[in-house]
Protein backbone atom coordinates (compact mmCIF):
# COMPACT_ATOMS: atom_id res chain seq x y z
CA UNK A 1 0.00 0.00 0.00
CA UNK A 2 1.21 3.48 -1.26
CA UNK A 3 0.73 5.94 1.62
CA UNK A 4 0.62 9.95 0.91
CA UNK A 5 -0.76 12.80 2.06
CA UNK A 6 -2.09 14.31 -1.40
CA UNK A 7 -3.10 11.26 -3.95
CA UNK A 8 -3.24 12.87 -7.23
CA UNK A 9 -5.06 11.45 -10.42
CA UNK A 10 -3.38 12.57 -13.38
CA UNK A 11 -0.04 13.58 -14.08
CA UNK A 12 -0.84 16.95 -16.38
CA UNK A 13 0.45 20.34 -16.07
CA UNK A 14 -2.45 20.93 -13.19
CA UNK A 15 -1.60 17.34 -10.99
CA UNK A 16 2.67 18.40 -11.71
CA UNK A 17 2.10 21.87 -10.18
CA UNK A 18 -0.16 20.86 -7.09
CA UNK A 19 2.86 18.70 -5.75
CA UNK A 20 4.36 21.86 -5.39
CA UNK A 21 1.95 24.18 -4.22
CA UNK A 22 1.37 21.04 -1.46
CA UNK A 23 5.36 20.81 -0.93
CA UNK A 24 5.23 24.23 0.23
CA UNK A 25 2.81 23.15 3.04
CA UNK A 26 4.95 20.08 3.97
CA UNK A 27 2.71 17.68 2.30
CA UNK A 28 4.07 14.79 0.47
CA UNK A 29 2.02 13.99 -2.93
CA UNK A 30 1.74 10.88 -5.03
CA UNK A 31 0.37 10.60 -8.80
CA UNK A 32 -1.23 8.16 -10.84
CA UNK A 33 -1.40 8.40 -14.22
CA UNK A 34 -2.99 6.00 -17.30
CA UNK A 35 -0.08 6.88 -19.65
CA UNK A 36 3.65 5.72 -19.18
CA UNK A 37 4.89 9.38 -18.79
CA UNK A 38 3.84 12.47 -16.90
CA UNK A 39 2.58 15.49 -18.71
CA UNK A 40 -1.12 14.28 -19.86
CA UNK A 41 -2.33 15.47 -23.02
CA UNK A 42 0.48 18.20 -23.36
CA UNK A 43 2.65 15.27 -23.73
CA UNK A 44 0.55 12.85 -25.45
CA UNK A 45 -1.23 15.31 -27.80
CA UNK A 46 0.70 18.08 -28.59
CA UNK A 47 4.18 17.94 -26.69
CA UNK A 48 6.11 20.01 -29.77
CA UNK A 49 2.96 22.92 -29.42
CA UNK A 50 3.82 26.35 -28.51
CA UNK A 51 1.39 27.65 -25.80
CA UNK A 52 0.86 31.51 -25.64
CA UNK A 53 -0.79 32.21 -22.43
CA UNK A 54 1.41 30.75 -19.86
CA UNK A 55 2.26 33.52 -17.48
CA UNK A 56 5.49 35.24 -17.69
CA UNK A 57 6.73 32.35 -21.06
CA UNK A 58 5.76 34.64 -23.55
CA UNK A 59 6.04 30.99 -26.00
CA UNK A 60 6.77 27.54 -24.44
CA UNK A 61 6.22 24.15 -26.42
CA UNK A 62 4.17 21.94 -24.23
CA UNK A 63 6.68 19.79 -23.95
CA UNK A 64 8.90 21.90 -21.86
CA UNK A 65 6.18 23.39 -20.15
CA UNK A 66 6.61 19.61 -18.41
CA UNK A 67 9.80 19.56 -18.18
CA UNK A 68 10.24 22.58 -16.07
CA UNK A 69 7.31 21.31 -13.82
CA UNK A 70 9.16 18.39 -13.21
CA UNK A 71 12.17 20.00 -12.57
CA UNK A 72 10.06 22.47 -10.27
CA UNK A 73 8.66 19.52 -8.23
CA UNK A 74 11.78 17.14 -7.88
CA UNK A 75 12.74 18.78 -4.47
CA UNK A 76 9.30 17.70 -3.30
CA UNK A 77 10.04 14.46 -4.60
CA UNK A 78 6.54 13.05 -5.81
CA UNK A 79 5.68 8.85 -5.93
CA UNK A 80 4.79 8.42 -9.31
CA UNK A 81 2.25 5.17 -10.46
CA UNK A 82 2.47 5.23 -14.17
CA UNK A 83 0.82 3.15 -16.78
CA UNK A 84 -1.73 2.67 -14.63
CA UNK A 85 -5.60 4.25 -14.48
CA UNK A 86 -7.59 4.42 -11.10
CA UNK A 87 -10.81 2.34 -10.82
CA UNK A 88 -12.17 2.11 -7.38
CA UNK A 89 -12.16 4.32 -4.44
CA UNK A 90 -13.04 3.58 -0.93
CA UNK A 91 -13.11 5.13 2.00
CA UNK A 92 -11.45 3.75 5.16
CA UNK A 93 -12.78 4.12 8.87
CA UNK A 94 -9.88 6.27 9.72
CA UNK A 95 -10.93 8.74 7.40
CA UNK A 96 -8.78 7.82 4.53
CA UNK A 97 -9.46 7.50 0.48
CA UNK A 98 -8.01 4.62 -0.67
CA UNK A 99 -7.77 4.35 -4.00
CA UNK A 100 -6.59 0.98 -6.58
CA UNK A 101 -5.74 0.93 -10.47
CA UNK A 102 -6.21 -1.33 -13.05
CA UNK A 103 -3.42 -3.11 -12.29
CA UNK A 104 -4.50 -3.66 -8.09
CA UNK A 105 -1.95 -1.15 -7.02
CA UNK A 106 -3.55 0.17 -3.98
CA UNK A 107 -2.80 4.04 -2.11
CA UNK A 108 -3.72 5.56 0.95
CA UNK A 109 -4.14 9.54 1.49
CA UNK A 110 -6.61 11.77 3.12
CA UNK A 111 -7.06 13.97 0.44
CA UNK A 112 -7.78 12.73 -2.99
CA UNK A 113 -6.99 15.91 -5.89
CA UNK A 114 -8.66 14.44 -9.12
CA UNK A 115 -7.02 16.05 -11.73
CA UNK A 116 -7.53 13.43 -15.21
CA UNK A 117 -8.24 16.20 -17.72
CA UNK A 118 -10.37 15.40 -19.71
CA UNK A 119 -9.88 11.57 -18.57
CA UNK A 120 -7.87 8.45 -19.38
CA UNK A 121 -6.37 8.38 -22.38
CA UNK A 122 -7.49 5.05 -24.20
CA UNK A 123 -6.62 3.67 -27.67
CA UNK A 124 -9.01 5.07 -30.53
CA UNK A 125 -10.53 2.00 -32.51
CA UNK A 126 -11.02 1.85 -35.92
CA UNK A 127 -14.56 0.84 -36.91
CA UNK A 128 -14.13 -3.04 -37.88
CA UNK A 129 -17.14 -5.83 -37.47
CA UNK A 130 -15.67 -8.24 -34.48
CA UNK A 131 -12.56 -5.77 -33.56
CA UNK A 132 -13.95 -6.83 -30.12
CA UNK A 133 -13.92 -10.07 -30.29
CA UNK A 134 -10.53 -10.10 -31.62
CA UNK A 135 -8.94 -8.29 -29.06
CA UNK A 136 -6.19 -9.91 -26.84
CA UNK A 137 -6.42 -12.81 -29.63
CA UNK A 138 -4.10 -11.20 -32.03
CA UNK A 139 -5.80 -7.43 -31.98
CA UNK A 140 -3.57 -4.86 -29.55
CA UNK A 141 -3.72 -1.40 -29.40
CA UNK A 142 -0.43 -1.22 -27.19
CA UNK A 143 2.65 -2.71 -27.01
CA UNK A 144 3.44 -4.31 -23.87
CA UNK A 145 5.96 -6.90 -24.76
CA UNK A 146 7.76 -7.15 -27.86
CA UNK A 147 9.20 -10.47 -27.29
CA UNK A 148 5.54 -11.44 -27.73
CA UNK A 149 5.53 -10.49 -31.69
CA UNK A 150 8.65 -12.82 -32.04
CA UNK A 151 8.57 -14.88 -35.15
CA UNK A 152 4.86 -13.47 -36.20
CA UNK A 153 3.29 -12.29 -39.27
CA UNK A 154 1.97 -8.65 -37.85
CA UNK A 155 0.27 -6.09 -39.37
CA UNK A 156 0.87 -2.41 -37.91
CA UNK A 157 -1.80 0.51 -39.25
CA UNK A 158 -1.78 4.11 -39.05
CA UNK A 159 0.34 6.67 -39.95
CA UNK A 160 1.91 8.77 -37.14
CA UNK A 161 4.90 8.10 -34.86
CA UNK A 162 3.89 5.37 -32.65
CA UNK A 163 3.10 3.61 -36.39
CA UNK A 164 6.40 3.98 -37.89
CA UNK A 165 8.33 3.53 -34.31
CA UNK A 166 6.84 0.22 -33.72
CA UNK A 167 7.19 -0.70 -37.51
CA UNK A 168 11.12 -0.23 -36.76
CA UNK A 169 11.29 -1.47 -33.42
CA UNK A 170 9.34 -4.99 -34.33
CA UNK A 171 10.47 -5.60 -37.71
CA UNK A 172 14.21 -7.31 -36.55
CA UNK A 173 11.90 -9.27 -34.16
CA UNK A 174 8.95 -9.98 -36.48
CA UNK A 175 9.21 -12.51 -39.26
CA UNK A 176 7.25 -10.07 -41.42
CA UNK A 177 6.24 -6.28 -40.31
CA UNK A 178 3.13 -5.10 -42.79
CA UNK A 179 2.75 -1.20 -42.40
CA UNK A 180 -0.84 -0.24 -43.52
CA UNK A 181 -1.77 3.60 -44.00
CA UNK A 182 -4.66 5.51 -45.62
CA UNK A 183 -2.15 7.70 -47.51
CA UNK A 184 1.50 7.52 -48.94
CA UNK A 185 2.31 10.66 -46.55
CA UNK A 186 3.32 9.70 -43.07
CA UNK A 187 2.86 12.71 -39.70
CA UNK A 188 6.15 11.57 -38.12
CA UNK A 189 9.66 12.58 -37.53
CA UNK A 190 11.73 12.78 -40.18
CA UNK A 191 14.27 10.17 -39.28
CA UNK A 192 11.80 7.58 -38.59
CA UNK A 193 10.04 8.19 -41.86
CA UNK A 194 13.55 7.92 -43.37
CA UNK A 195 14.25 4.37 -41.78
CA UNK A 196 10.44 3.01 -42.99
CA UNK A 197 11.70 4.42 -46.52
CA UNK A 198 15.34 2.38 -45.81
CA UNK A 199 13.54 -0.73 -44.61
CA UNK A 200 10.61 -0.76 -47.50
CA UNK A 201 13.39 -0.22 -49.79
CA UNK A 202 15.68 -2.97 -48.70
CA UNK A 203 12.72 -5.52 -48.71
CA UNK A 204 12.91 -5.99 -45.15
CA UNK A 205 9.07 -4.41 -44.62
CA UNK A 206 6.11 -4.09 -46.59
CA UNK A 207 4.08 -0.79 -47.12
CA UNK A 208 0.97 -0.73 -48.12
CA UNK A 209 -0.32 2.75 -49.53
CA UNK A 210 -2.91 4.14 -49.85
CA UNK A 211 -4.74 1.27 -48.03
CA UNK A 212 -6.59 0.44 -45.14
CA UNK A 213 -7.45 -2.87 -43.20
CA UNK A 214 -11.46 -3.36 -43.75
CA UNK A 215 -12.15 -6.60 -42.18
CA UNK A 216 -10.40 -8.92 -39.82
CA UNK A 217 -10.80 -12.97 -40.36
CA UNK A 218 -10.30 -15.85 -37.93
CA UNK A 219 -12.07 -18.47 -36.05
CA UNK A 220 -10.84 -18.14 -32.38
CA UNK A 221 -7.84 -16.10 -33.27
CA UNK A 222 -6.93 -13.87 -36.06
CA UNK A 223 -5.81 -15.61 -38.62
CA UNK A 224 -5.43 -12.54 -41.89
CA UNK A 225 -7.18 -9.42 -42.71
CA UNK A 226 -8.53 -7.79 -45.88
CA UNK A 227 -6.79 -4.95 -47.05
CA UNK A 228 -8.60 -2.43 -49.33
CA UNK A 229 -6.38 -0.44 -51.60
CA UNK A 230 -8.00 2.17 -54.08
CA UNK A 231 -11.43 -0.15 -54.63
CA UNK A 232 -9.74 -3.38 -54.71
CA UNK A 233 -9.34 -6.07 -51.61
CA UNK A 234 -6.73 -8.20 -51.21
CA UNK A 235 -6.71 -10.82 -47.72
CA UNK A 236 -3.75 -10.65 -46.18
CA UNK A 237 -2.37 -14.00 -43.30
CA UNK A 238 -0.65 -12.54 -40.11
CA UNK A 239 -0.76 -13.36 -36.59
CA UNK A 240 -1.17 -9.83 -35.49
CA UNK A 241 -2.77 -6.77 -36.24
CA UNK A 242 -1.80 -3.57 -34.46
CA UNK A 243 -4.07 -0.42 -35.37
CA UNK A 244 -2.26 2.65 -34.10
CA UNK A 245 -4.43 5.54 -34.45
CA UNK A 246 -3.72 7.64 -31.37
CA UNK A 247 -5.43 7.89 -28.14
CA UNK A 248 -8.31 9.61 -27.13
CA UNK A 249 -9.88 10.62 -23.36
CA UNK A 250 -12.36 8.86 -21.46
CA UNK A 251 -13.86 10.03 -18.13
CA UNK A 252 -13.75 6.29 -17.10
CA UNK A 253 -14.73 4.80 -13.84
CA UNK A 254 -14.09 8.37 -12.29
CA UNK A 255 -18.09 8.86 -13.35
CA UNK A 256 -19.28 5.81 -10.99
CA UNK A 257 -17.26 7.10 -8.13
CA UNK A 258 -20.28 9.04 -6.47
CA UNK A 259 -19.29 12.73 -7.62
CA UNK A 260 -21.62 15.13 -9.25
CA UNK A 261 -20.83 15.11 -12.83
CA UNK A 262 -21.94 18.19 -15.27
CA UNK A 263 -21.27 17.97 -18.74
CA UNK A 264 -18.79 14.86 -18.34
CA UNK A 265 -17.19 16.97 -15.71
CA UNK A 266 -17.19 17.01 -11.85
CA UNK A 267 -18.99 19.63 -10.51
CA UNK A 268 -16.89 21.55 -7.74
CA UNK A 269 -17.37 24.50 -4.94
CA UNK A 270 -15.04 27.14 -6.81
CA UNK A 271 -16.31 29.67 -4.13
CA UNK A 272 -14.07 27.66 -1.78
CA UNK A 273 -11.74 25.12 -2.38
CA UNK A 274 -12.95 22.83 -5.60
CA UNK A 275 -13.75 20.41 -3.41
CA UNK A 276 -16.53 17.65 -4.65
CA UNK A 277 -19.52 16.90 -3.05
CA UNK A 278 -17.72 14.37 -1.35
CA UNK A 279 -15.66 15.84 1.15
CA UNK A 280 -11.88 15.37 0.72
CA UNK A 281 -12.18 14.64 -2.90
CA UNK A 282 -11.30 17.73 -4.72
CA UNK A 283 -11.10 18.09 -8.85
CA UNK A 284 -8.77 20.50 -10.35
CA UNK A 285 -7.68 21.55 -13.62
CA UNK A 286 -9.49 20.55 -16.91
CA UNK A 287 -11.62 17.79 -15.32
CA UNK A 288 -13.72 20.17 -13.28
CA UNK A 289 -16.92 22.72 -14.14
CA UNK A 290 -18.34 25.42 -11.79
CA UNK A 291 -19.79 28.73 -13.07
CA UNK A 292 -17.49 30.53 -15.42
CA UNK A 293 -15.08 27.89 -15.88
CA UNK A 294 -12.31 27.90 -18.55
CA UNK A 295 -10.19 25.27 -19.37
CA UNK A 296 -6.68 26.50 -19.28
CA UNK A 297 -3.67 25.23 -17.58
CA UNK A 298 -3.65 28.75 -15.94
CA UNK A 299 -6.86 28.43 -14.44
CA UNK A 300 -5.99 24.45 -13.29
CA UNK A 301 -2.17 26.09 -11.75
CA UNK A 302 -4.62 28.29 -9.24
CA UNK A 303 -7.33 25.95 -8.59
CA UNK A 304 -4.16 23.60 -7.66
CA UNK A 305 -3.07 26.55 -5.07
CA UNK A 306 -6.29 27.13 -3.14
CA UNK A 307 -6.66 23.59 -3.20
CA UNK A 308 -4.17 22.71 -1.20
CA UNK A 309 -4.33 25.26 1.20
CA UNK A 310 -7.58 23.69 1.71
CA UNK A 311 -6.37 20.20 2.24
CA UNK A 312 -3.20 21.47 4.90
CA UNK A 313 -7.03 22.27 6.57
CA UNK A 314 -8.27 19.05 6.29
CA UNK A 315 -5.42 17.17 7.25
CA UNK A 316 -4.26 19.74 10.06
CA UNK A 317 -6.81 20.90 11.04
CA UNK A 318 -5.50 22.40 14.58
CA UNK A 319 -2.36 23.26 12.75
CA UNK A 320 -2.29 27.49 12.71
CA UNK A 321 -1.24 28.34 9.01
CA UNK A 322 -0.29 31.49 7.16
CA UNK A 323 0.41 31.77 3.15
CA UNK A 324 4.51 32.12 2.70
CA UNK A 325 5.74 34.23 -0.06
CA UNK A 326 8.91 32.04 -1.37
CA UNK A 327 10.75 34.79 -1.87
CA UNK A 328 11.15 34.79 2.06
CA UNK A 329 10.80 31.40 3.04
CA UNK A 330 12.57 30.08 0.42
CA UNK A 331 12.12 26.18 -1.09
CA UNK A 332 12.83 23.60 1.36
CA UNK A 333 12.79 20.09 -0.83
CA UNK A 334 12.02 16.71 1.45
CA UNK A 335 15.69 16.19 -0.40
CA UNK A 336 16.79 18.70 1.77
CA UNK A 337 17.81 20.83 -1.15
CA UNK A 338 17.42 24.06 0.35
CA UNK A 339 16.65 27.26 -2.09
CA UNK A 340 16.82 30.43 -0.73
CA UNK A 341 17.08 33.86 -1.95
CA UNK A 342 20.66 35.43 -1.69
CA UNK A 343 21.39 37.62 1.51
CA UNK A 344 21.61 41.40 0.94
CA UNK A 345 25.32 42.70 0.11
CA UNK A 346 25.76 45.58 2.87
CA UNK A 347 28.52 47.72 2.44
CA UNK A 348 29.77 51.20 3.96
CA UNK A 349 30.97 53.80 1.94
CA UNK A 350 34.05 55.76 3.90
CA UNK B 1 -25.63 41.44 -36.84
CA UNK B 2 -24.65 42.07 -39.68
CA UNK B 3 -21.18 39.80 -39.20
CA UNK B 4 -23.02 37.09 -38.09
CA UNK B 5 -24.16 34.11 -40.65
CA UNK B 6 -26.90 31.30 -40.72
CA UNK B 7 -25.57 27.84 -40.64
CA UNK B 8 -27.03 24.58 -40.16
CA UNK B 9 -25.52 21.64 -37.92
CA UNK B 10 -27.57 18.20 -38.01
CA UNK B 11 -26.28 16.54 -34.62
CA UNK B 12 -25.66 12.63 -34.57
CA UNK B 13 -29.07 12.23 -33.98
CA UNK B 14 -30.37 13.32 -37.22
CA UNK B 15 -31.56 16.80 -35.73
CA UNK B 16 -31.30 19.86 -37.43
CA UNK B 17 -29.89 23.20 -35.52
CA UNK B 18 -29.69 26.62 -36.98
CA UNK B 19 -27.33 28.42 -35.64
CA UNK B 20 -25.98 32.25 -36.24
CA UNK B 21 -22.01 32.13 -36.25
CA UNK B 22 -19.96 35.21 -35.73
CA UNK B 23 -17.86 36.22 -38.77
CA UNK B 24 -15.42 38.52 -36.84
CA UNK B 25 -14.60 36.61 -33.73
CA UNK B 26 -12.34 34.29 -35.73
CA UNK B 27 -14.10 31.75 -34.49
CA UNK B 28 -14.26 27.86 -36.48
CA UNK B 29 -17.02 25.90 -36.75
CA UNK B 30 -16.12 23.56 -33.71
CA UNK B 31 -16.52 26.17 -31.64
CA UNK B 32 -19.52 27.37 -32.59
CA UNK B 33 -20.94 23.74 -32.62
CA UNK B 34 -19.27 24.05 -28.71
CA UNK B 35 -20.90 27.74 -28.31
CA UNK B 36 -24.18 26.13 -29.01
CA UNK B 37 -23.59 23.09 -26.39
CA UNK B 38 -24.07 20.64 -29.12
CA UNK B 39 -21.89 17.37 -28.54
CA UNK B 40 -18.62 18.40 -30.49
CA UNK B 41 -15.96 17.54 -27.96
CA UNK B 42 -13.07 19.65 -29.74
CA UNK B 43 -10.52 17.34 -27.54
CA UNK B 44 -7.67 19.16 -28.72
CA UNK B 45 -8.80 22.38 -28.72
CA UNK B 46 -8.42 23.39 -32.29
CA UNK B 47 -5.38 21.82 -33.35
CA UNK B 48 -5.96 19.25 -36.23
CA UNK B 49 -4.56 16.42 -33.76
CA UNK B 50 -7.97 14.74 -32.64
CA UNK B 51 -10.54 14.71 -35.36
CA UNK B 52 -13.47 14.68 -32.42
CA UNK B 53 -14.88 17.71 -34.73
CA UNK B 54 -15.26 15.76 -37.59
CA UNK B 55 -17.59 16.59 -39.96
CA UNK B 56 -19.70 16.13 -43.47
CA UNK B 57 -19.84 19.07 -45.83
CA UNK B 58 -23.58 18.51 -47.16
CA UNK B 59 -24.29 22.06 -48.74
CA UNK B 60 -22.09 22.91 -52.10
CA UNK B 61 -20.15 25.80 -50.40
CA UNK B 62 -16.97 25.62 -51.59
CA UNK B 63 -14.51 25.81 -48.70
CA UNK B 64 -10.69 26.59 -48.34
CA UNK B 65 -8.77 23.33 -49.25
CA UNK B 66 -7.49 21.28 -46.25
CA UNK B 67 -4.08 21.77 -44.96
CA UNK B 68 -1.70 18.98 -44.85
CA UNK B 69 -2.13 18.86 -40.92
CA UNK B 70 -5.87 18.12 -41.46
CA UNK B 71 -5.30 16.09 -44.30
CA UNK B 72 -2.70 14.07 -42.24
CA UNK B 73 -5.37 14.00 -39.10
CA UNK B 74 -8.11 12.81 -41.46
CA UNK B 75 -6.00 9.87 -42.75
CA UNK B 76 -6.04 8.50 -39.40
CA UNK B 77 -9.83 8.99 -38.49
CA UNK B 78 -12.76 7.28 -39.31
CA UNK B 79 -15.99 7.18 -41.37
CA UNK B 80 -14.13 9.56 -43.29
CA UNK B 81 -15.80 10.29 -46.70
CA UNK B 82 -14.62 12.67 -49.56
CA UNK B 83 -16.64 16.04 -48.11
CA UNK B 84 -15.13 14.96 -44.76
CA UNK B 85 -13.62 18.48 -42.84
CA UNK B 86 -12.49 18.93 -39.39
CA UNK B 87 -14.59 21.59 -38.00
CA UNK B 88 -11.85 23.26 -36.33
CA UNK B 89 -9.72 24.19 -39.47
CA UNK B 90 -13.01 25.66 -41.00
CA UNK B 91 -12.76 29.68 -40.39
CA UNK B 92 -15.97 31.59 -40.12
CA UNK B 93 -16.48 34.06 -43.20
CA UNK B 94 -19.30 35.65 -44.71
CA UNK B 95 -18.54 33.33 -48.02
CA UNK B 96 -20.04 30.65 -45.78
CA UNK B 97 -23.63 31.53 -45.15
CA UNK B 98 -26.03 29.29 -45.24
CA UNK B 99 -23.36 26.59 -44.81
CA UNK B 100 -24.77 22.74 -43.51
CA UNK B 101 -22.96 20.53 -41.94
CA UNK B 102 -23.69 16.82 -40.72
CA UNK B 103 -21.38 15.92 -37.48
CA UNK B 104 -19.85 12.29 -38.39
CA UNK B 105 -20.09 9.40 -35.67
CA UNK B 106 -18.00 9.87 -32.66
CA UNK B 107 -14.51 7.90 -32.86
Amino acid sequence: MIKTDILIIGAGPTGLFTVFEAGLLKLKCHLIDSLPMPGGQCAEIYPKKPIYDIPSHPEILAGDLIKNLEAQIAPFQPGYTLGEHAVSIEKTEEDQFVVTTDQGTQHQAPVVAIAGGLGTFEPRKPPLENLEFFETKGVNYIIKDPEYYRNKKIVIAGGGDSALDWTIFLEPIASSVTLVHRRNEFRGALDSVDKVQELKNAGRIHLITPAEVTALKGKDKLEGITITREGATEDLVCDAFIPLFGLTPKLGPIANWGLEIEKNAIKVDNSLDYQTNIPGIYAIGDVNTYPGKLKLILCGFHEATLMCQSAFKRIYPEKRNVLKYTTVSGVSGFDGSQKQAAKSTIKSID
Amino acid sequence: MDTDIQIYVTDREGKRHALLAPTDMQMNLMEVCKAYELPVEGTCGGMALCASCQCYITSSHILPERSEDENAMLAEAFHVRDTSRLGCQILMTKELEGLEVTLAPEA
